[in-house]
């Protein structure tokens, strides 16, 4: 392991792209993902890795590129954020369903409209069913370590599946950390080479990408569902390696002082720091509150999560994007479907927040705690909204 | 193995008999643009990697567990076939050079429809030809959105009659000339640029051999005639290729760096379109003076690629 340096986040998620041997990258700038494709490229420019760098001249490139250079067998990552991840949204169904290992750092944005370049998760709620693994890191270290994972956990021969690494932008990608980055040879030991299914190469032909009648689609979607619940498996293993190798262990859902909690705070990605201190501080005074962090969204971790939550009366959902004309944000949504048929199943209070860059500070949590104590209902709130 | 690899043009008996295309494919009777890449196929041979856009040809060929690829073959989806096949390119040259795949020159290329290509494409292939990644690109061009349904692209010839640009008592069909995308091609300064039909395969298979060729990337635009979509008899498939050359609404030149050359020769007088659209029932409702109209500006069309033949010069 190096020695812990101070960097920014997104220019350590390309250090830790950089580590990893790929072969081909396809990136369009887009804040606030670009610090993530300026060093990717001068990582490439100054020859310290060998690999190709796509510049595309969109979004919707550089995921079909990132598709065509995968089917050939190669290594290959892209990055994007907000309006870019819209655009390629297409794509990303067809790149689930070749079973292309693409690994992709998404540096979560508002989408428009109206335009607003600041982060909440709406970006990536909106690809939720796109069949990818889709993964929150909640600080520069995690992004460090999950982007390195990524590569493994897709290409494995159990999983074949792309993978999504969310930071929050600005709030995560923009943040100077101090950081550790294994060493060359520490990410060798872990990564082993990709060992693709089938290239595309004339020595063996293949076809990809054929269409399917309706005889045959229904059980190709099976096959895919199946293929991301079962990468669960593959993907705990894969960060119990790392856990042994580096110190450092990764699970779906994470838990901090949750133990006895009548009342618990969940959130994905960069607000949970946030939300500890607030535990912390809730605590000082005597309140029975604590908090649950969702590092896996994609396969949705039914088991862990259940466990996580078991026992306490109220369950604070964080949302960072909107359902529109729904019933509450798409994290409040899914675990009140989860939970529908548990018998002592927690109230849940549901906050739409941090939207756009909106700041949701410590002392947001503890209004936000307490509130909660209050509601009668169920349905959700935009928090800190101005009426 | 192509055995025609060490010959620089192609010769009727020279082309290889394998069929790297294979038959029993799902393509209407007559068509046009099978033909033509049945042609190209076999003029690419079998060390290639084709990115395919959405459109007829990948529709008739990969009726999933069937295909009727016996290159390597993928498809993606409508507009991307050149950003697909530029990382096909980019993954295979980063393989080889690591020492991961062999040792072998593989040329990717990248096949659509003319509305994968100078519509919904255009982007894509703008990129890619901008980028100079080694790729060629052809353009499989039967005039419309034919797996649809026969809707108008920008490629549809002038006042021809589509299921979105009918032909109306107060509109005559399709409002415009087709879009010059060889010659956006050309700004892009993009090496080797062609046109083709294959109604003159040999013609076609000589430009496609030399876009291969091309250490860079390359554009063949391939004029295929769709006796479906055009309303048409499907035994005159050939006749109306030649026809749509020797009227020079679709002429057939190629532009080596820059340089433009007729690949026939024309008579002073050319023949007239009259006898060419009377052949298809899309251009069924033109009255005379319509046809004065469609005449005038293949003419124009014409007079713009013979200045640009007689004035251009190669670039290096």
């Amino acid at each position: 392991m190096g020695k812990r340096i101070g960097m920014e986040v997104g220019i350590a998620a390309a250090e830790a792209v950089g580590l990893c041997n790929i072969d081909v990258a396809a990136v369009y700038p887009i804040t606030p993902q670009s610090h993530i494709a300026e060093h990717l490229s001068d990582i490439v420019h100054d020859g310290r890795i060998d690999a190709e760098f796509i510049t595309v001249e969109s979004e919707h490139s550089s995921i079909s590129a990132c598709a065509g250079a995968s089917a050939t067998g190669a290594r290959v990552y892209t990055a994007t954020s907000s309006q870019g991840l819209m655009y390629m949204h297409e794509v990303l169904p067809i790149v689930s369903a070749m079973r292309l290992p693409v690994v992709m750092g998404n540096a979560n944005r508002a989408i428009a409209g109206p335009l607003n370049i600041w982060n909440d998760h709406s970006d990536i709620m909106n690809q939720r069913d796109c069949g990818w693994i889709v993964m929150h890191a909640e600080n520069g270290q995690e992004v460090i370590d999950m982007t390195i994972q990524s590569f493994k956990i897709a290409e494995h021969a159990d999983v074949m599946l792309p993978t999504v690494l969310n930071m929050d932008g600005f709030q995560l990608t923009h943040m100077i950390e101090p950081l550790e980055f294994p060493t060359q040879e520490e990410v060798n030991a872990f990564l082993p080479d990709r060992v693709p299914y089938a290239t595309l190469h004339p020595d063996k032909p293949v076809s990809m990408g054929c269409f399917n009648m309706p005889e045959i689609f229904t059980e190709t979607m099976k096959v895919k569902d199946t293929a991301l619940i079962n990468s669960k498996k593959t993907i705990i293993k894969i960060w119990n390696e790392w856990g042994k190798q580096f110190g450092r262990y990764y699970k779906p859902v994470e838990s901090y002082k949750s133990k006895g909690a009548e009342t618990l705070i969940l959130t994905m990605g960069s607000m949970g720091e946030t939300a500890s201190v607030a535990v912390d501080e809730l605590k000082k005074v005597g309140k029975s509150v604590g908090l649950v962090k969702m590092r896996l969204w994609r396969p949705f971790p039914l088991d862990e999560l259940r466990a996580a939550i078991k026992g306490c009366k109220t369950l604070i959902v964080m949302d960072r994007a909107v359902t529109f004309g729904g019933i509450g944000g798409p994290v409040a949504t899914e675990i009140k479907s989860l939970i529908y048929h548990d018998k002592d199943r927690p109230r849940i209070v549901n906050y739409l927040m941090g939207l756009g860059g909106r700041d949701v500070t410590v002392e947001d949590f503890i209004v936000m705690v307490e509130r909660a104590a209050k509601k009668k209902d169920e349905t959700y709130e935009f928090y800190g909204v101005r009426e | 193995m192509n055995t025609v690899e060490n010959f620089e043009i192609f010769a009727p008996k020279l082309i290889d008999k394998r069929e790297l295309f294979s038959p029993g494919h799902r393509a209407c009777q007559g068509c046009g643009e099978v033909l033509a890449l049945r042609l190209i196929m076999k003029a690419l041979g079998e060390d290639t990697v084709v990115s395919n856009a959405t459109g007829c040809m990948e529709i008739i060929s990969t009726a999933y567990p069937q295909t009727a690829w016996e290159v390597p073959y993928i498809h993606v989806a409508f507009e991307n076939a050149a950003a697909v096949g530029s990382g096909v390119e980019a993954g295979l040259k980063a393989l080889r050079r690591k020492g991961k795949i062999a040792d072998r020159y593989v040329k990717s290329v990248a096949i659509a429809g003319d509305g994968g290509t100078v519509d919904i494409g255009l982007q894509a292939l703008s990129g890619a030809m901008e980028r100079g990644h080694d790729l060629a690109f052809f353009c499989l061009d039967n005039e419309a959105y034919m797996n649809t349904g026969i809707q108008r692209s920008s490629a549809t010839p002038f006042m021809a009659a589509t299921t979105t640009s009918p032909a109306g008592k107060v509109i005559h069909g399709q409002r415009t000339g087709k879009k010059n995308v060889p010659e956006i091609m050309v700004a892009h300064s993009v090496p080797y640029v062609a046109t083709a039909c294959p109604s003159y395969p040999i013609d076609l298979m000589n430009k496609v051999e030399k876009a291969k060729n091309t250490k860079g990337p390359a554009y063949v635009h391939v004029f295929s005639v769709c006796p479906t979509g055009w309303r048409a008899a499907s035994n005159e498939t050939i006749k109306l290729g030649r026809m749509a050359v020797e009227t020079g609404s679709f002429p057939l030149y190629e532009v080596e760096n820059g340089k433009y050359r007729l690949t026939i020769e024309y008579p002073e007088k050319r023949r007239p379109m009259e006898d060419y659209l009377k052949l298809q029932g899309r251009f069924r409702h033109l009255d005379p003076a319509d046809i004065v109209k469609v005449q005038a500006l293949v003419d124009k069309e014409f007079r713009k690629l013979m200045h640009k033949v007689e004035t251009s010069a190669p670039w290096i």
